[in-house]
């Protein structure tokens, strides 16, 4: 990776704890970012995904209701040393979201304050961060609304969310998740709430935007075909795991676990639309309540390269490979060979 | 249908080995009943507890004591409580006071239900009629209930109350007649809201007929308010005939009824504070008692409740 | 081929808004004219934006939303005025599976009663034993356990849960499925077994379906033919192959390049559509496409396009015949 190094998280672990009982919700997440990457974040509900990232912005619910442990560190936009978000105190945590690392969500429409104008809460969050006079913060949100693509940004300052279509409210989220120029963006399946031709333009803007400003991304999505549009790298969860982390056309070429290899073999192939090429690959089973994994690998009940006596006793560990990929299962090795 | 068609079990085309019995080896999460769920919930627990008690206390504690409500004891008029014979003491004619709070704990507590169960069904109905079809029919029947609602239910009450004969019927009647719209708008604004959800359209597209619809799909999943409306209900009726009869207008002496007990014990506050105090007390056990079962029972009935 | 479904003309308008009496309301023309014929043991699907009218059309062909005008016929009979009570044998050959598997199971109910319903309705003759066995049958035809018969929804995983929709769908063994948006709630790895479960079903049993969806790599796996519609009118129909590899509406152009292709090393030039699908309360005059057509002419705000044969099987209401579209697949 050419960019400086932005993100850095080691051994993340999350865990609710309800009436006694404790549920780990992600364990063992590692990964770094660099500056101009796209991280997509692959994985199906109860995952972890969505964790991992309330994780890194600290949106969890504090403790005792909620452990995180681990290590995140994010690079301070203005010093040149990284921050150890897990330890900041909330006030200067509040300074570091929207400013360094900031977020844009599924639905727009329950992120976006209902009964606010666009431009009110898009000022807001200019001012918030960066002391300006109304009067300016008014123009630089109108630049913003410009920048992605909003057309009459002007007029849409006193425009209501619900005036707004799906995708230009997803455009306003955008645009105010941008307000403070930060260093990494995560997008939390940001298109899959939109049409496709509005997932389109969406896609298209965020790689523009991430041209012009160099910012991170960190993607989440269960789309394969959006992560093959815009990742750089991917890093696909199960169960609260990271069980395969690599570049985006090696991983789609040769996946090394038998989740990801079953995920990829279980899209239809729009080049063979209309011929009717016999069933779909399918994964069986279901996804495992996180609340109660499977013991073993997570994945075993499901998997079609399963051994019995390893894969049901024996958690694997995510193992670094030669050329720098991360998978966690204990059978790689044989499928590479 | 032939029976071939069964043979195999479809769904999953691709060799996934034997997963399904891998899958099978990972325990289902333990059944959380609705039972269980209420067992959880204490204070509803001991309003269960409690009603119970008052109503088998009422409909068998007189045959366990020696004394009839309606015995005059002359000679032992006013006695405290835990004084003598009489447990809880006898009132202005030595009438003894447990027997009295028994028997009127059955006049009580069988007009607070059934007054409930009669304005259940009526609020259900026209809830359920004007939820379910709304428009013009919805809106002239929820205006209604509107209009009746505007009307205090008290002095409602006082107003045919003196219409009529008072009698246990009637004030039973009565007080349905101004119970029955709070169930009425509460069932109509979850129909409403249920009849636009898919599973009401997919038994429309079975077929199904309205009736069905309405009373096997929509109000089974209002059960959790309309069960708290109805504990709601029997506390609010046991309350309103309390007033009724407390103001002269209800069940009349000699029959004995926590309301009219207390209205009868007003002259005696300062001399004999007993013959206020032990029906008091038990509006207020009752009372409360069926709020926290009904707090209890919302949490139960819900079975998507989880187990935490 | 015969046909078992023919739509004609079909029409669906909701009033919004609007003054206490009606006058000067406004209206939602969610199907505008809307003529397509399905035919016996097909699968044809129905794709399009949101907005495009594709859930009116399922809803309004199964009579459960009343048409504004035009007709709907069901296997050659007149079906668009007929009462609830006249409709009732009709449910049984026709069926509807929700997008939502939670939304669309009552929760109150066990799998048992859920699939059991529709028996409960039209089989009133059969034993209380003999509906039991039906309803174990139907279970595991959908892939299901026998433990699963006394499970609540919320128990059950959406795969599952949509399962159980399927079952409720069949148990009547109708000739007539109209399957909206069934796997674009579930998880990615179980869309695969959902959609297996569906074709296999249609092979064994015969069913003739109306796939609305929007996921086209999906559409493109399990459709026969294709309808493509835009603001309450169907642009382009086809046979699966023919629109993927030859589309001659714009609107069909742009929306097959927008799926993403999943595979990252495939970059193929993509026709990005400028803004939203317009309002349908007040939609654009003549070809309702035009505002956000590449290729639109004057012409196309005059007339509204008529749907006509542009090659074999294949209709386009597209009044452009010399523009060379991009194939979304070689």
């Amino acid at each position: 990776m050419a960019g400086e190094l932005l993100l850095e998280v080691e051994n993340l672990a999350v865990s609710f704890r309800s009436r006694g009982a404790v549920a780990d919700a992600v364990s063992d997440v590692s990964f770094r970012l660099h500056q101009g990457e796209t991280l997509a974040m692959v994985g199906e509900s109860g995952s972890g995904k969505s964790v991992t990232s309330l994780a890194l912005m600290r949106l969890l619910p504090d403790a005792p209701q909620c452990q995180v442990r681990g290590s995140v560190k994010l690079r301070d936009k203005t010093g040149s040393g990284m921050l150890d978000v897990l330890a900041l105190p909330e006030p200067q945590m509040q300074a570091v979201r929207g400013n360094n690392i900031a977020m844009v969500f599924q639905e727009p429409m329950t992120s976006l304050n209902p009964v606010k104008t666009i431009g009110a809460q898009i000022t807001e969050t200019i001012r918030l961060h960066r002391p300006m006079l109304a009067r300016a913060a008014e123009d630089e949100a109108v630049r913003l609304l410009d920048l992605v693509g909003i057309p009459a940004p002007r007029q849409r300052l006193t425009a209501y969310p619900h005036q707004l279509s799906g995708g230009m409210r997803q455009r306003a989220m955008i645009a105010m998740a941008l307000s403070c120029e930060p260093s990494v963006l995560i997008a939390d399946e940001p298109t899959t709430a939109l049409d496709v031709t509005i997932q389109a333009q969406i896609l298209d803007l965020l790689k523009r935007l991430q041209e012009q400003t160099g910012m991170a991304v960190i993607f989440i999505t269960h789309n394969l075909g959006v992560v093959a549009e815009i990742a750089d790298r991917v890093m696909v969860m199960y169960s609260g795991r990271v069980v395969e982390q690599a570049d985006v056309v090696p991983l789609f070429q040769q996946p090394l676990m038998p989740y990801t290899r079953g995920l990829l073999r279980s899209v239809p192939r729009l080049d063979l639309a209309g011929r009717r090429a016999g069933a779909l690959y399918a994964i069986p089973g279901n996804v495992p309540d996180p609340r109660r994994p499977p013991p073993g690998c997570a994945f075993h009940p499901r998997c079609d390269s399963f051994a019995d006596g390893r894969c049901n006793v024996e958690a694997p560990r995510l193992d670094s490979t030669a050329d720098g990929r991360q998978v966690r299962c204990l059978r790689w090795p044989e499928f590479v060979a | 249908m032939s029976s071939s068609i069964f043979d195999s079990s479809p769904g999953d085309s691709n060799p996934g080995g034997d997963f399904a019995a891998r899958e099978a080896a990972i325990a289902l999460p333990p059944r959380n009943t609705a039972l269980r769920r209420f067992c959880r919930h204490r204070l509803a627990m001991a309003g269960a507890i409690i009603i119970a008690i008052l109503v088998l206390g009422s409909y068998l504690g007189p045959y366990l004591i020696p004394y009839d409500d309606t015995f005059i004891d002359i000679m032992q008029r006013f006695a405290p409580p835990f004084s003598g014979a009489h447990i809880l003491g006898t009132d202005e004619l030595g009438r003894d006071m447990l027997a009295r709070l028994m028997m009127g704990g059955r006049i009580s507590l069988a007009v607070g239900f059934t007054a409930m169960v009669i304005s259940m069904g009526i609020g259900i109905l026209v809830g359920a009629i004007a939820g379910y079809y709304g428009g013009i029919v919805g809106a002239a029947l929820m205006r209604f209930v509107d209009a009746v609602l505007c009307f205090p239910s008290i002095f409602l009450l006082l107003a045919l109350a003196a219409l009529i004969e008072p009698g246990v019927a009637s004030i039973t009647l009565l007080i349905a007649a101004t119970a029955w719209m709070d169930v009425a708008r509460i069932v109509e604004g979850q129909i409403r809201g249920l009849r636009e959800r898919d599973f009401a359209v997919a038994a429309e597209a079975l077929g199904a007929s309205d009736l069905r619809i309405v009373f096997r799909e929509l109000v089974p999943n209002a059960v959790a308010p309309i069960v708290v409306a109805a504990t709601l209900n029997v506390a609010k009726a046991i309350l309103l005939e309390s007033y009724v009869s407390y103001l002269g207008y209800g069940i009349q002496p000699p029959t004995p009824s926590w309301g009219n007990m207390l209205n009868n014990a007003q002259i005696y506050l300062t001399s004999a504070p007993w013959l206020a105090i032990l029906p008091g007390l038990f509006i207020t056990l009752a009372v409360t008692s069926f709020n926290f079962l009904g707090d209890g029972l919302r949490d139960a009935l819900d079975p998507r409740m989880e187990n935490h | 081929m015969t046909a078992l479904v023919e739509i004609d003309s079909l029409q669906k308008h909701f009033p919004v808004g609007g003054g206490l009496f009606g006058r000067g309301k406004k209206q939602v023309r969610a199907l505008d004219g809307v003529s397509l014929s399905i035919e016996k043991g097909e699968i044809l699907s129905v794709v399009g934006e949101s907005g495009s009218g594709k859930t009116t059309l399922g809803r309004t062909v199964l009579r459960l939303t009343d048409p504004t005008a035009g007709a709907i016929r069901f296997e050659g009979q007149d079906i668009t005025s007929l009462s609830r009570r006249a409709l009732r044998p009709f449910r049984q050959r026709m069926q509807l599976v929700f997008q939502d598997p939670f939304a669309s199971l009552n929760p109150r109910q066990t799998v048992e009663q859920i699939v059991a319903t529709p028996l409960a309705i039209h089989a009133g003759g059969s034993s209380a034993t003999e509906k039991r066995e039906r309803v174990a049958d139907m279970l595991r035809l959908v892939g299901l356990q026998p433990h699963h018969a006394d499970r609540y929804p919320h128990e059950l995983s959406g795969g599952q849960r949509q399962r159980v929709g399927i079952a409720r769908a069949l148990i009547l063994n109708p000739s007539f499925l109209v399957a909206d948006e069934p796997v674009s709630a579930l998880d990615v790895s179980i869309q695969a077994q959902v959609v297996n479960l569906l074709l296999e079903l249609k092979e064994k049993l015969g069913l003739t379906i109306l796939f609305i969806a929007h996921d086209l790599a999906v559409v493109g796996h399990i459709s026969d033919r294709i309808a493509v519609m835009y603001l309450g009118r169907v642009v382009e129909v086809a046979e699966t192959g023919t629109l993927f590899r030859s589309p001659r509406h714009p609107y069909t152009e742009a929306l097959f390049s927008a799926a993403p292709i999943p595979d990252p090393t495939v970059r193929r030039s993509r026709v990005l559509l400028q803004g939203d699908i317009p309002s349908p309360i007040d939609p654009p005059s003549g070809c309702a496409f035009r505002t956000r057509c590449r290729h639109a002419l004057p012409e196309c705000a005059t007339v509204v396009p008529p749907l006509r044969q542009v090659g074999p099987g294949h209709l386009s209401a597209c009044i452009r015949d010399d523009i060379a579209l991009q194939a979304s697949i070689a």
